[in-house]
């Protein structure tokens, strides 16, 4: 595991920036991703996280800068004289590369389980129905879930509506993976459950870009850590070399007040 | 008191046997209605003005049958149809960010609902064979850019000849479909804004494309908001189609009532019959409406769904 250096980068995020109005929000973010590599993003609240995480799969349009994605331009075509913008079409055949996982589970709630997971598979991939059938059975039970198929997601604690979504995200077989705080909106007891199968996943190999509070998770499954704060990054390096020795004053102060806070 | 509550009283409290609350007035309110409901049922037996064997009897008659079938329901079915579809479409418009599609949409709804039903469909009546004798479909502009080029065809598909008697419903259809569409558009918006916006972010996530994401993920979603109120509005149609009788369309089961009821001077037994028809067409049409509220509910809460539905039927109309 872990990114190494000559390995072409998933994500490349150039000098990306992006405001709503005239708030500046993203102010110059540079990032890579490397194949298998888990990164964990932390960092205060409104300091751009979940922004930064929409804009890599153009939920966001950026205002200026590049992302790419396993070399792949995001939401624009540059192959002219003039940068243009992706259709509609073009943008989803982007995305269907990049799962996300948001943290109000976002489960289609009139489709069973089974229905959720199938769906992306039939619908944008066009594959078999037996073959989707059979590989959202196989990551219900990588997820723990084998037996709630038929359910539909209102009949599912918050823990459990996360793992399905996490399963649907992967069933498009995505090169890259998406957290936007999978654990925030659940209750404590329930957090373990995700985590573990997100911690199963980074064993797998996948290439994880994940916003948490979480900071024994960052520290025991991210290989990087990334600090934002004020829609910069401040700094980044090793998980536990970040967590335990923070070069940065705002980062000491950020997890002094979230570690206080969880030990609570 | 007995030697057992006495004993029972230092023991714990056990199975509670407590008499209900009385309620006399309920029991009054439920004297007065059965009174009078008991004066009415002994008048509509004794009263042989009523003559419910002719009333049954009306009610077979072949034009009151072929005005409730070619008149009152298939004008129900099509202009509901074409109210739904173009109603689902006026709805996305409304809320595309093309201010053109917007702003027709906006325009549109606002027409149709300032005019009353009767005037419009009189105006349709007179107006599409006043003005468009015969309707062509075709390439638009097609015959003038046939005399353009000297052509002798006119690139026309199709053609439609308005006088017609059998069109009368095919233009009343229209007329109530296209008012019919601006009440629709109303519902559809509020259903699809019902959906929350979490469910396109995850479709898109997933590669969905827009259409596709409207298609699969909030139409199916937004039914639930969409159905009860579409019940509704179908219900009204029902009776609304005695309106029909402004294009004119004659073959409707009001006025074929009417018909009879002047040629036979039976009056009340004859609106009787028609009455009769119009509750069972809505009685009808309310079960199917509680199966769809059902089919749609799927996956939702029963406790949520069930005050969603209240909610709608305490809407307009
Ligand atoms: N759609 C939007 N329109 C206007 N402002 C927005 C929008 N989305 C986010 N913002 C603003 O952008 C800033 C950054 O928001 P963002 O959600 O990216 O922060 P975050 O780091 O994820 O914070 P949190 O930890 O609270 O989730 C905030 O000030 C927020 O109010
Ligand atoms: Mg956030």
């Amino acid at each position: 595991m872990g990114g190494t250096e000559d390995a072409r980068p998933i994500v490349r995020a150039v000098n990306v920036a992006k405001a709503f109005h005239h708030l500046e929000v993203l102010k110059g973010i540079d990032l890579e991703v490397y194949p298998g590599e888990v990164v964990c993003l932390l960092g205060p609240s409104g300091s751009g996280k979940t922004t930064f995480l929409r804009c890599i799969n153009m939920l966001e349009t950026i205002d200026g800068g590049r992302i790419f994605v396993d070399g792949v331009l995001m939401g624009f075509d540059d192959s002219g004289p003039h940068l243009r913008h992706l259709s509609d079409s073009a943008k989803s055949a982007q995305r269907r590369e990049i799962g996300m996982v948001f943290q109000r589970f976002n489960l289609f709630p009139h489709m069973t389980v089974l229905e959720n997971i199938i769906e992306a598979p039939l619908q944008v991939r066009g594959v078999a129905r037996d073959a989707a059938i059979a590989r959202a059975r196989d990551l219900l039970s990588m997820v723990g879930l084998s037996d709630k198929e038929e359910n539909y997601p209102s009949q599912l604690s918050g823990g459990q509506q996360q793992r399905v979504a996490i399963a649907r995200a992967l069933a498009m077989d995505p090169k890259l993976m998406l957290f936007d705080e999978p654990t925030s909106a659940l209750d404590p007891e329930l957090v373990g459950e995700v985590l573990r199968v997100m911690r199963d996943l980074a064993e797998q190999g996948m290439t994880m870009i994940v916003v948490t509070h979480e900071i024994a998770f960052a520290r025991d499954v991210a290989d990087r850590v990334v600090f934002m704060d004020g829609g910069v990054i401040v700094e980044q390096g090793p998980a536990r070399d970040i967590i335990t020795h923070p070069r940065e004053e705002r980062t000491r102060q950020f997890l002094a007040r979230i570690l206080s806070d969880q030990a609570e | 008191m007995t030697v057992s509550q006495v004993a029972g009283a230092a023991e714990r409290p056990g199975r509670i046997d407590a008499k209900p609350v009385r309620h006399p007035w309920r029991w009054v309110a439920v004297g007065v209605i059965v009174i009078v409901v008991a004066m009415m049922l002994h008048s509509a037996v004794t009263n042989p003005k009523w003559d419910w064997s002719y009333v049954i009897q009306v009610m077979n008659y072949r034009p009151i049958l072929q005005g409730l079938w070619e008149g009152t329901i298939l004008g129900t079915v099509l202009a509901m149809i074409l109210g739904l579809i173009f109603g689902i479409l006026l709805a996305i418009m409304r809320l595309s960010t093309n201010p053109v599609l917007r702003g027709v949409s906006a325009v549109y709804t606002w027409f149709f609902r300032s005019i009353p039903r009767y005037v419009l469909l009189t105006i349709l009546g007179v107006g599409i064979v006043f003005l468009y004798p015969k309707l062509t479909i075709g390439l638009p502009f097609g015959d003038s850019i046939a005399r353009l080029l000297h052509l002798s065809t006119t690139f026309t598909l199709f053609t439609f000849d308005t006088r017609s008697v059998s069109q009368g419903i095919v233009i009343g259809a229209l007329g109530l479909g296209l008012s019919e569409a601006a009440y629709m558009a109303e519902i559809a918006r509020a259903g699809i804004l019902s959906v929350d916006r979490g469910q396109v972010e995850a479709a898109h996530a997933l590669g969905m494309s827009s259409a596709r994401t409207m298609r699969r993920i909030i139409l199916p979603q937004a039914m639930r908001v969409i159905v009860p109120p579409t019940g509704n509005e179908t219900i009204a149609m029902v009776k609304d189609t005695s309106l029909l009788v402004a294009v004119p369309v004659g073959m409707e089961l009001f006025n074929q009532a009417q018909i009879v009821a002047n040629r036979t001077y039976r009056i009340m037994p004859v609106y009787v019959a028609a009455t009769l028809w119009y509750l069972i067409v809505c009685s009808v049409l309310m079960v199917g409406q509680s199966y769809l509220e059902r089919r749609f509910g799927r996956g939702f809460s029963a406790p949520n769904a069930k005050a969603q539905r209240l909610l709608s039927r305490t809407g307009e109309h």
